[in-house]
């Protein structure tokens, strides 16, 4: 779009001022309006995040794609991994009215400078972590997400609407593979509670470290970028899904789960945050084999690129 | 070897149903028309959400300056003449 947004440097305090006023007053900021430079950098760096998340999440699920149990299943799943490629580019586009292309988004993704979530580091190793992710970690995308609905970045949050329409149903038939497991034989029931065993903590780590750690959380509150935090989200996915273990037979793999009646929630024992900060920092089992495919995928893809382009330029020229 | 580029931007409009108004969904990439009408139905129509789809180049749009709002639009709220409440109905006279 073009941009016909002059500032001159006098004006900047009036700017400053509007710009605080709307988010004050719960509305949308839009791409060609003015805005400081730090509240740029700071949703470009979570747009980005969370674009890198959708594309690089289709690696752990594609990786079952063949051996799907039945043609049903299949092409639920292939149907699910397609909106993740879809809800990327929502993203992609979305961060590039901020002003940064495409190609410096992958860069940055590539040289390591932008990350995505944690979770996709972690392997696929039967059929039943498909259930696990659908459930778990869908299950906690969508409550971030749905949380987002009401960022103030207008194309972030049209972004994240249309993205809530459509990932329930990937929550949903994860929740399905897993009942259907708990409802079969003695070592189905046992695949789908090894999943829930190791998709459980990595899942309450999608919502990041502990309000009183979470290093970036206060301009983003006072931008109201983000909504709510990192606990109280969290919260939320605990209440919902230890209730939908129970009602199929799984039990939360946390010694010191408890139920405070008094306050309606449940209590969770300690996350193992080193964990958490190993597997950011590159040391999860498949950390280098995602990201070295995609830097293949993408090196495979230029000559269709390059094609398209030459395409254009030849009949342009007629 | 050519500069490797990711396309062209352009902007997607969708009307949901005949005869409603074309709506903004967001943008794709692409290299040509009929590319970013296929990539367009591909990304924002997964679900039926469009019977028709009409996309941009992305530097043909052009937009308000988020400045100018109060000048660009203010006139308009001092003729309220324009709205049918401004207007006095004799008693007993029925709404057309």
């Amino acid at each position: 779009m073009e941009q016909t947004l002059h500032v001159e440097a006098k004006d900047i305090l009036k700017y400053a001022e509007n710009f605080d006023q709307k988010i004050e007053e719960d509305k949308k900021i839009e791409p060609n309006e003015w805005m400081p430079e730090a509240y740029r950098k700071h949703l470009i760096r979570q747009m980005s995040q969370h674009a890198h998340s959708e594309v690089i999440g289709m690696q752990p699920e594609g990786n079952w794609l063949t051996r799907a149990p039945s043609l049903r299943a299949k092409q639920i799943l292939l149907a699910k991994i397609q909106d993740e490629g879809g809800h990327g580019l929502y993203l992609y586009s979305a961060c590039e009215t901020l002003g940064i292309s495409r190609d410096e988004l992958i860069e940055q993704l590539h040289l390591g400078k932008a990350k995505y979530s944690s979770i996709f580091n972690y392997p696929t190793l039967n059929w039943a972590d498909i259930g696990a992710i659908g459930w778990l970690v869908d299950g906690a995308a969508i409550v971030n997400q749905v949380s987002l609905q009401r960022t103030s970045y207008g194309p972030y949050s049209r972004a994240m609407v249309r993205i809530c329409k459509e990932e329930s149903f990937h929550q949903r038939q994860g929740y399905e593979i897993m009942a259907t497991m708990m409802k079969g034989t003695k070592d189905q029931q046992e695949m789908a509670q090894d999943a829930m065993n190791r998709w459980w903590w990595p899942s309450l780590m999608m919502f990041g470290p502990h309000d009183s750690a979470s290093p970036h959380s206060g301009d983003a509150f006072k931008w109201k970028i983000k909504r709510q935090s990192n606990d109280e989200l969290r919260q939320k996915f605990i209440d919902k899904t230890i209730q939908q273990a129970e009602v199929i037979g799984l039990t939360v793999p946390d010694k010191d789960l408890k139920f405070n009646s008094e306050t309606g929630h449940y209590e969770i024992g300690p996350i193992n945050w080193d964990e958490f900060y190993s597997v950011i920092n590159g040391n999860g089992f498949c950390n280098k084999k995602r990201l070295d495919h995609h830097k293949n995928a993408h090196e495979e893809g230029r000559w269709v690129r390059a094609a398209a382009e030459a395409y254009k330029n030849k009949h342009s020229k007629n | 070897m050519a500069i490797d580029t990711q396309l062209d931007l352009w902007e997607v409009f969708i009307q949901n149903k005949s005869g409603n108004n074309y709506i903004h969904a967001g943008s794709v990439h692409a290299s040509d028309k009929k590319m970013a009408l296929q990539n367009a139905r591909d990304t924002y129509t997964r679900r039926s959400e469009g019977t028709s789809i009409w996309v941009v180049p992305s530097k043909e749009i052009v937009a308000s300056d988020p400045n100018d709002e109060a000048m660009f639009f203010d006139p308009a709220n001092d003729k309220i003449y324009r709205h049918p409440t401004f207007y006095v109905m004799p008693e007993g006279a029925k709404q057309i």
